[in-house]
């Protein structure tokens, strides 16, 4: 087993994240995923390949006579139609973050208890990881990436920025879908109210209040007919 | 998650045909997914019943009609709910988060599995999930757990705050197995563990319950659901009254009781309603009646408190809703 030096596994001090041609994050995570995995197949590492996104060998699509036990399934995420095989285990939030690479979703307890899952399925806000891929056929799934209009943000996601309603931001694409929810049921009559009907979503930076005031702008901002 | 065969239903009397030993329904999926991922459930064929005709909210004759798979949201903001039944819409909106309410359906609330840590943790003795394999609670951490019905086998805590709302307004569910159907009151189906705390109620395998019924009851528009707990929102009850009261002045005419966080099932107050009917509406006489709430209760170590607690609830819950406090 070859050891790798730390350099090598870390991205270039000038990489500015989530900049074109730059390293992101989720290319710096896939790094270290394939580097983990090097350790037993080592050979394309040792010739100093960089695996990028780019380079990673997409999955063929499933021959329907050999699904090998799965099921093919049609998605409806924002907007458009994704055809998958998964087994009746996957969830809807692995199904999103890991099939399908939109992981604006995040999974953090994944039992049900954070609420960072949060992902609209026929305009209802619902836990992504307590809901099977296999029983959300034709429904219609929205998630954090599919709320923008183009480059125009949904006023809930303008009024976070503006409102600073997060710190490490782990939490905030499901608080932004459970608001827009919340939004929508009327419940934002008072600072209690929004509290209640937003419960089910923890943020430990504790950016509660300004969270709460993000919520109170968006909804200002809805009801004027803005969006 | 074990693997499992996942299987949709189109009729509700393919259910019981369908629903063999290892085999389980699944509709919100709020407990059934929790528990099989930490594998407390391992179901081989998993049965998805919410294509079957059981939804549907009316008000009828004879009382209010909610179909098994109509959603805890729709039915806590149901204007016929809130408007004759309050302490079900109460219960409701005090349970789980927007999100859960929109996912779980009412039938599946009334079969949610308790919360007790051990029996959600595998690696530890529980005689619900493992019957025989002994009771990690009743010498452990048992704060959350239960004073009323429990045995030497168990002490978990019922959950739901519906059926207790349900329970106090003598609610009836009704159960389909193929082409046989038969109703139980919601108060007899629930069974305290006894000696075998894996049997929770009186399902017998491939029923179904497809509907729940109401009994009419005018006065169950002065109803309400009380519940305490260490945190405000999102969080099960340490105590919880359900109270409906039917006042001629200060004059008790009737009452219906039933509380929850404190029981191993929902736990339905008679003797304290008998207690009340036809006393005046005092604080005195409250208190004194809410003492036989608790007859027969067997504190743990940890959860001493909910022995005057949910005396207080009790008391509490009524004179609100007299308009006493």
């Amino acid at each position: 087993m070859q050891r790798r030096s730390d350099r090598e596994m870390e991205p270039p001090a000038n990489a500015e994240p989530d900049h074109e041609g730059g390293s992101s994050r989720r290319q710096f995570i896939r790094r270290l995923a394939s580097i983990s995995a090097g350790l037993t197949v080592a050979a394309p590492l040792a010739r100093g390949v960089v695996v990028t996104e780019e380079s990673l060998p997409k999955s063929p699509p499933p021959d329907p006579a050999d699904l090998n036990g799965l099921t093919q399934i049609n998605l409806k995420i924002n907007g458009s139609t994704e055809r998958l095989a998964v087994d009746a285990r996957v969830t809807l939030l692995d199904a999103i973050r890991d099939r399908l690479e939109l992981t604006g979703t995040k999974k953090g307890c994944d039992r049900g208890a954070c609420g960072a899952c949060t992902v609209h399925v026929d305009g209802k806000r619902v836990l992504s990881c307590l809901t099977l891929a296999v029983m959300v056929q034709g429904k219609e799934i929205t998630t954090i990436e599919g709320l923008a209009k183009g480059e125009e943000l949904h006023p809930v996601q303008a009024a976070f920025i503006e409102c600073d309603g997060f710190q490490c931001g782990y939490c905030t694409p499901g608080q932004i879908m459970s608001a827009v929810a919340c939004i929508n049921e009327s419940r934002t009559g008072s600072d209690g109210e929004i509290r209640e009907y937003m419960s089910g979503n923890l943020c430990r930076c504790g950016a509660y209040p300004n969270i709460v005031d993000a919520i109170k702008v968006a909804a200002a901002k809805m009801k004027g007919g803005v969006n | 998650m074990r693997p499992f065969v996942y299987e949709s239903l189109s009729s509700s009397q393919q259910a019981a045909s369908r629903c063999g030993p290892g085999s389980a329904f699944i509709a919100g999926g709020t407990t059934i997914i929790d528990l099989m991922k930490l594998e407390v459930m391992t179901p081989s064929r998993l049965v998805d019943v919410n294509a079957l005709p059981m939804s549907g909210i009316e008000m009828r004759e004879d009382g209010l009609r909610i179909g098994a798979l109509e959603k805890m949201s729709a039915v806590a903001i149901h204007p016929e709910v809130i408007a004759h039944y309050p302490v079900i819409s109460e219960a409701l909106l005090k349970s789980a988060s927007g999100q859960i309410r929109n996912m779980a359906s009412i039938g599946g609330n009334l079969l949610q599995r308790t919360r007790c840590g051990y029996f959600r943790d595998v690696n530890t003795p529980c005689n619900k999930r493992e019957p025989g394999s002994g009771c990690s609670a009743i010498d452990g951490e048992n704060r959350m757990h239960a004073i009323l019905g429990t045995s030497p086998s168990c002490i978990a805590t019922h959950t739901s705050d519906l059926a207790v709302a349900l329970v106090a307004l003598d609610t009836s569910i009704r159960i389909q197995n193929g082409t046989e159907e038969r109703l139980m009151k919601l108060d007899d189906f629930y069974l305290a563990p006894g000696y075998t705390p894996d049997r929770e109620n009186q399902l017998r395998p491939g029923d179904l319950i497809t509907e729940i019924r109401v009994p009419k009851l005018p006065w169950a528009k002065r109803s309400a659901y009380l519940k305490i707990r260490d945190r405000d929102s999102y969080e099960f009850a340490l105590t919880s009254a359900a109270v409906a009261l039917d006042i001629d002045g200060d004059k008790i005419r009737d009452v219906r009781i039933a509380v929850g966080g404190v029981g191993t099932k929902p736990w339905n107050l008679p003797k304290v309603s008998q207690a009340l009917i036809g006393k005046s509406l005092k604080q005195e006489a409250l208190v004194e009646a809410a003492k036989l709430a608790v007859e027969g209760a067997h504190p743990s170590k940890h959860n001493g408190f909910k022995v005057d607690l949910v005396q207080r609830t009790i008391v509490r819950a009524l004179m609100n809703l007299g308009g006493l406090a």
